[in-house]
């Protein structure tokens, strides 16, 4: 649970810097695939680096069902590039977290492999990064974050950089690993249609400064191919774009929008 | 195939025309000696000169491996700790911009051993690049790799022999290719600096000698030896590099 978060970022140019994050609450439940939806700018991987602890708020506390922050394993992490090691073969790029963890790497093999099953890449696991493709690439890191079997996943725009064909094999990939690994995921995005496919729950933020704007909630059914072609979609996301819209509209009169 | 017969076939050229001009213009040996006349040179005496070349290249390897060793260990100490960084960074620059030519009689003197002392003058012009490349080459790896390896709890020395040092390696082996040049520069600048106070052995030493003589024939054979070694120097270490990073 996240209660009132505030980040500022230094800057030369002002004297209070810029505010990336403005008073951000918002409760994740366990097993829930959230979307955080915005334009660049919005704070969205800001916040998700905040939840991550690669970063502090400057304001507002986060916290955990369990008391104290997860440990070390417990969050995976996938960066908007795969950010494999380029000289480890796609194996050792998966092992690295269990190596991390202390793991040898015979006790840690069969995770490995599962792993690299999981998201479709069997026969691979000698292949070093230039070998594949970028979707392939980012089926390695997918793997690597999930390879310590995290309760929460968290993922900065990871198919923003890749082209449609093999961005919509992926989400339809990675929503069938979640609705079969059960974890939390946090997703952060700026395409609608993702976080219409994607989300049980889209969060809405708006920039200058980053905060929520709003929420609406995702589709439950149909799940698999039929998904994408759905009625139910189609108008999930035109609710989405409209909300949108209204934000927009609503930042541009009171001047936050130059 | 017509682009690896290229440089081989204007050397030939222009080693052709060298040797015409030279006898058609009945320019003196002692002058200018023609390629045939340099040949000959080496051949009088193919023992000592290799002897020579030995000497140089021995002062040449030593001070590229304490380079090595020096540039990279420093490097190191600095991506571990601020303090470190602050405290080398500066004089590893003054190390840099000294000219060798001016203190390296001051270092024979010092250091008295003549193999010692060559060895640390080419340890000086040699350490920069590879000190600088592995610096660089240490600090490269990408911020969001640095921040997984953070999130994963993982040390700064598994950061270092996982992250950074495999990163820094490409960096590291084209500094050593760039110091193995310089060291053999050095270590000429510092035989010739030495005169007969030094090693009185060396490549750089024979030239110096055969250049008071008018052995002009000799000097030049020394010459050519002296570059053919920096040729051979550079492959062996670009060669080191492919193979090294030939998984990536």
């Amino acid at each position: 649970m996240l209660e009132g978060i505030g980040r500022r970022f230094a800057d030369r140019g002002t004297a209070r810097g810029v505010e990336a994050l403005a008073d951000i609450s918002l409760a994740i439940a366990e097993g829930e695939f959230l979307a955080l939806l915005g334009p660049s700018g919005c704070g969205k991987s800001t916040l998700l680096r905040l939840i991550a602890g690669l970063d502090r708020p400057d304001g507002g506390r986060i916290v955990w069902a369990g008391g104290a922050a997860p440990p070390a394993g417990q969050v995976g992490f996938v960066f908007q590039d795969a950010t494999l090691l380029p000289w480890a073969s796609a194996a050792e790029n998966v092992f690295l977290p269990l190596r991390l963890a202390g793991l040898s790497w015979d006790a840690a093999k069969g995770r490995v492999r599962d792993a690299l099953g999981a998201v479709g890449l069997d026969g691979f696991a000698e292949a070093r990064p230039h070998a594949l493709s970028g979707g392939m690439r980012m089926r390695v890191s997918i793997a690597r974050a999930l390879v310590t079997r995290p309760r929460l996943l968290l993922m900065d725009e990871p198919f923003a950089a890749l082209d449609e064909f093999t961005r919509h094999r992926l989400q339809a990939d990675l929503r069938a690993l979640w609705l079969q690994a059960g974890c939390t995921v946090i997703f952060v995005t700026h395409s609608i249609y993702e976080a219409a496919f994607l989300a049980r729950r889209v969060v809405l933020m708006s920039p200058r400064p980053g905060r929520i704007a709003s929420e609406i909630a995702g589709l439950d059914q149909p799940e698999g191919a039929a998904r994408r072609m759905h009625a139910a979609y189609a108008a999930l996301v035109g609710r989405i774009s409209a909300r949108m819209e209204e934000i927009a509209g609503g930042d541009a009169e009171r001047g936050a929008v130059p | 195939m017509t682009y690896r017969l290229a440089p081989a076939l204007f050397g030939l050229l222009a080693l052709g025309a060298w040797e015409a001009t030279v006898r058609l213009a009945h320019v003196p040996v002692y002058l200018v000696p023609g390629p045939v006349a340099i040949v000959a040179a080496f051949f009088s005496e193919p023992g000592g000169m290799l002897m020579s070349l030995a000497s140089t290249l021995l002062v040449t390897l030593t001070a590229l491996a304490v380079a090595a060793l020096l540039g990279g260990g420093m490097a190191i100490a600095m991506a571990l700790s601020r303090l470190a960084q602050a405290a080398i960074q500066p004089w590893a620059v003054i190390l840099q911009v000294t000219p060798i030519v001016a203190i390296a009689p001051l270092i024979v003197v010092w250091v008295g051993n003549p193999f010692a002392s060559l060895v640390v003058c080419a340890t000086i012009v040699a350490f920069f690049p590879v000190f600088a490349n592995t610096a660089s080459g240490l600090a490269s790896a990408p911020q969001d790799l640095q921040d997984l390896f953070r999130l994963y709890g993982a040390g700064r020395w598994r950061v270092l022999w996982l992250l950074r040092l495999p990163a820094a390696l490409p960096f590291f082996l084209s500094g050593l290719r760039i110091s193995g040049g310089l060291a053999l520069v050095g270590a000429v600048v510092a035989e010739f600096v030495a005169g007969s106070g030094g090693f009185a052995s060396g490549l750089a030493y024979r030239i110096l000698e055969d250049g008071y003589r008018l052995q002009i024939a000799k000097m030049f054979a020394a010459l050519a030896l002296l570059s053919l070694t920096g040729i051979a120097l550079n492959a062996v270490l670009g060669l080191v590099e492919r193979l090294a990073l030939r998984q990536r």
